[in-house]
């Protein structure tokens, strides 16, 4: 690889390449800032120079929009049979045929057998009491709303993701194409996706379906062709000696023994469905994302929380439902038994139907759960919070000016100052350095479309708040991983916390978040910490794990202390691993950017949020893809920096 | 089962208006429902008293700015509650695209800068906005340096605050929110910790109900002020005067809505609230924790007259 300018440097003499590139960094900072300040558009592109590139892609997706109106239609109509058949089972009924939805009791105690059936006692309890939460808490009616929409966006999605998936994995360009599809769609925040799904589908619940389905389908896919990537050559090769026709080598060889990578995916789906719940709310979804977000604005945030455990239930009971389903072995019985013996989940089903459906009809109480039954916890929470604010702020005040003056503000200055050559040279000069240049144009082909079209000050204002975002994170998450890793009970708390911070709507953080940090840049970075400290914690930890037993004793017969095993030995070692960890945050926190946005902030998850209502999709996509440029930018950076020290170590 | 719908509803008809003849279609009435107390239960109001005039509603949420195209292009049907102050622009451009002028409650609003009560103490002279900008320093944060510390609205409600500061030569910074519960959040925690703080706000609110606070009284609005920089005390800028005190509260409706619901349609152009009703309303939930639906059936049984006079 060529090092610098002159100097051919082999790999594996590490210093030269290293002090060329510092030396042309330095030399692009000075140059750059010398030509802007002879000439002013070199420090700050001018904003009369802005191709109008979003206005182009709003007009285009007018014009498609109405284009394209039979089959947007058609296919909104083709979906609203599925969604009103849940909707009419759940809560609506059959008035025509004078049919009640199936009743409460009926739906908690189905569960709980179908929980048995699929994973025995344990899940049966489990699925029983989270869906008598939704009732006890008087939750019902918007929890049935939300859930007529999962049960039908998540096979959906499912299937057509393996769909995808298989096609990819029969056709090279196919999977090409789609891996560099899937890149920009997962990196591109949920909220951009409303935008053009509001132009061409309108407003309801099959728009925000259609918006949840595209959210939820790349991890399927993704799944499907890594996991059918990784099968075995040989038990291919026996399938094919048995004699299997391609379409039973692909059904009963190549996805049974791919199971474990897909039931990963349908996980991923199930997660990216609920995760969307409070987001699609915003283009006209009922249920429980609606109601979370009214009690946040009356800042009932005790009833919020309430709203969010039952987002969070449901999303687990239908995973390990799914994942118990498919983990449990096929029954084989004698054929010539009664019904109720071949089906004994089934006929306790019916009975409890059949029950509970004749009580329902004279009784209310059956039908659906009797508000005077319903309990709340919120009190106690709305408490505690306004305690919490009124009496840990003045222990958090100097914090919160600490990091504003200290960190903030300078970080601010600097990125709105750095004159643009500057910022895109240094980016090219890293990505020559560490890979090449391919590496070098990225950056600079995805950032400079972003300051044609008009978008570098909310650009620079993101990669700020990004940075500050990720500086706390490494800050406080890698010691949190290097502590559960040389402690198994802390591992253990770590874990739970983890878990609960990334699945709970991130939306309820940000209410407690203001009145404790007010509407401030450290509000908006503190809002980030919460979801995306998670990674930096779990990679460090896994990282750590890793060092070989072997290494770690070397280290001990040498006679290092722990601090010099954990700083010369371990961390070195770990060190790829906390990069990809530190890539996670990253992710983490463009992905909480347009989130933040509620909170108050001028960069492109503001553009998102604002583009939203006047169906300005131009400027929502474009913002919406500026995020996904620096995550994709910086996942590559990282990553080419995490090889190159791996194949340092040699590890790679 | 249909006709039995039909011959129920012609009923209700004769019962309700002696001039309409059309019959309402059986096709649910869709009603946008906002993030904001009031409107929610004024939402269920309208929609139990067309319930009981035979028509079949439906609540739809939906963000305040997106909710004019649902409405013009027929995916919602009506919205209760149009502000002058936030929305007058994209409701003038949903009229152009077909959405319906359903006329204007007696109610008024009024959006403005706004200071719990406490502060009358800790800046004397208040409501004026001269002894505001006299006690900026008290409201100044890490964030906004020596200025005092406005919480404005979420920037693309145009409101031109930023504008104001400098054309009154306030020592003043706008820190705009992102979302009407950023501003809740604030003030709830300054008002648990009896800090100073000047925020937007607007009335009719269920604010009102829980904080005790006033508008900061600005130069009086005048049309002028916004076109001829003449007018007011800078003698060079626009913008240097507050809100108007009164604006409206208005209606709309979709293109349909009178094709297809004639008879609910001219309910809902009778319509109308007073600012104590919305007051009420928002209270009924806020204060006394009612669920909307609930306020809205009590609503109705405490105000029998009013909702009277929309169906005759």
């Amino acid at each position: 690889m060529n090092g610098g300018g002159q100097a051919m440097a082999a790999p594996q003499i590490v210093p030269a390449p290293r002090l060329s590139l510092a030396s042309v960094v330095v030399a692009i900072i000075l140059l750059g800032c010398a030509a802007a300040w002879t000439w002013p558009p070199l420090q700050r592109w001018p904003v009369e120079w802005a191709i109008p590139f979003r206005d182009w892609v709003t007009q285009a997706f007018v014009w498609f929009s109405a284009a394209a109106k039979p089959v947007t239609r058609g296919l909104s109509w083709l979906l609203s049979w599925p969604l009103w058949l849940s909707e009419a089972l759940l809560f609506r009924g059959f008035p025509a045929l004078n049919l009640l939805p199936l009743p409460w009791v009926a739906i908690v105690g189905g569960t709980a057998i179908l929980g048995h059936w699929a994973g025995g006692r344990g899940l049966a309890i489990f699925c029983g009491l989270s869906v008598f939460y939704l009732a006890i808490f008087g939750l019902w009616q918007d929890a049935m709303q939300t859930l007529s929409i999962v049960l039908v966006t998540v096979p959906l999605a499912a299937a057509f993701g393996l769909g995808l998936g298989l096609w990819a994995t029969r056709n090279a360009r196919v999977e090409r194409v789609l891996n560099s599809v899937f890149d920009v769609m997962q990196a591109t925040p949920h909220m951009a996706y409303l935008g053009p799904v509001v132009i061409l589908f309108g407003f309801g619940q099959v728009p925000a379906m259609l918006a949840t389905f595209g959210f939820a389908l790349p991890p399927m896919a993704r799944c499907t062709i890594l996991g059918l990537r990784t099968v075995p050559q040989d038990v291919i090769e026996a399938g094919r000696m048995a004699g299997c026709t391609p379409g039973q080598l692909l059904w009963k060889v190549e996805i049974p023994a791919a199971e474990k990578t897909l039931m990963l995916g349908l996980n991923q789906v199930v997660m990216q469905t609920l995760a969307m719940v409070v987001i699609a709310s915003l283009v006209g979804a009922s249920g429980l994302g609606q109601k979370l977000l009214f009690s946040l604005q009356q800042l009932q945030i005790g009833k919020a929380v309430e709203q969010g455990v039952a987002i969070t239930l449901i999303a687990i009971v239908l995973d390990r439902l799914t994942q118990a389903y498919i983990r449990k072995a096929p029954e084989h019985q004698a054929t010539r038994t009664g019904f109720i013996a071949r089906h004994p989940h089934l006929s306790l089903f019916l009975l409890l139907l059949a029950t509970s459906g004749a009580a329902a009809a004279f009784l209310q109480a059956f039908a659906v759960p009797p508000r005077e039954l319903t309990l709340s916890y919120g009190g106690p929470i709305n408490s505690a919070v306004r305690w919490v604010s009124k009496e840990l702020f003045p222990y958090i005040k100097p914090l919160r000016d600490w990091l504003t003056v200290w960190l903030m503000l300078p970080l601010r200055s600097f990125y709105l100052w750095l004159p643009w050559p500057v910022m895109l040279g240094v980016l090219a000069a890293i990505g020559y350095h560490l890979s090449g240049w391919r590496l070098a144009l990225l950056p600079v082909c995805l950032f400079g479309f972003l300051m044609l079209a008009g978008f570098w000050e909310p650009l620079m204002l993101t990669i700020y708040l990004v940075t500050g975002a990720t500086i706390l994170c490494v800050l406080i998450g890698i010691p949190i991983g290097i502590w559960a890793a040389h402690s198994p009970r802390a591992a253990h708390v770590t874990r739970g916390v983890c878990d609960t911070l990334q699945t709970f709507p991130s939306f309820i953080y940000l209410i407690p978040v203001i009145m404790l940090f007010q509407t401030s840049d450290v509000s908006n970075v503190i809002a980030m910490l919460a979801y995306a400290t998670v990674p930096a914690i779990r990679f460090t930890y896994l990282g750590l794990l890793r060092v070989p037993a072997a290494t770690m004793e070397a280290a001990v017969a040498s006679g290092a202390t722990n601090w010099q095993r954990l700083r010369k030995v371990e961390l070195p070692i770990a060190f790829p691993e906390i990069l990809l960890g530190i890539n996670q945050t990253i992710m983490m926190a463009l992905a909480m950017v347009a989130i933040t946005a509620l909170i108050g902030s001028r960069d492109l998850g503001q553009e998102i949020y604002k583009a939203l209502p006047g169906a300005d999709t131009g400027r929502g996509l474009i913002a919406g893809l500026g995020i996904a440029f620096i995550g994709i930018t910086a996942d590559r950076l990282i990553g080419a920096w995490a090889m190159q020290r791996k194949r340092q170590l040699g590890l790679a | 089962m249909k006709y039995v719908r039909m011959i129920a509803g012609l009923g209700a008809l004769s019962l309700v208006s002696g001039s309409a003849f059309a019959e309402d279609s059986s096709d649910p009435i869709k009603i946008v429902t906002n993030n904001w107390t009031s409107q929610v239960v004024l939402s269920n109001v309208i929609g139990q008293v067309l319930e009981s005039a035979g028509d079949k509603v439906e609540y739809k949420p939906s963000d305040t700015q997106l909710q004019f195209t649902a409405i013009a292009a027929g995916d919602m049907d009506f919205q209760v509650e149009v502000w002058e102050g936030s929305m007058a622009e994209s409701f003038d451009k949903s009229l152009k695209s077909g959405a319906v002028d359903y006329g204007a409650h007696q109610a008024v609003t009024r959006e403005d800068w706004w200071y719990p009560s406490y502060m009358n103490e800790m800046c004397p002279g208040l409501p004026d906005w001269k002894a505001l900008d006299a006690c900026a320093a008290k409201l100044a944060t890490a964030d906004t340096g020596s200025k005092g510390r406005f919480v404005g609205p979420p920037a693309d409600w145009g409101k031109h605050y930023s504008e104001r500061i400098q054309a009154l030569n306030m020592n003043f910074q706008e820190v705009p929110v992102g979302q009407a519960a950023t501003l809740w959040a604030e003030l709830q925690a300054a008002y648990d910790r009896k800090e100073p703080i000047v925020l937007f706000n607007w009335t009719p609110n269920f604010i009102e109900a829980k904080f005790d606070g006033h508008f900061v009284e600005f130069p009086k609005y005048d049309p002028a002020c916004l076109t001829d920089p003449k007018w007011g005390q800078n003698p060079d800028a626009v913008y240097d005067c507050g809100a108007p005190a009164s604006g409206y509260l208005k209606k709309v409706g979709s293109k349909e809505l009178d094709q297809k619901w004639p008879k609910a349609a001219a309910i809902l152009k009778k319509v109308s609230f007073t600012n104590p009703q919305i007051a009420a309303a928002a209270a009924l939930v806020d204060v006394e924790g009612l669920t909307p639906e609930d306020a809205a059936k009590k609503w109705i049984e405490a105000n029998q007259d009013t909702v009277k006079s929309w169906l005759q």
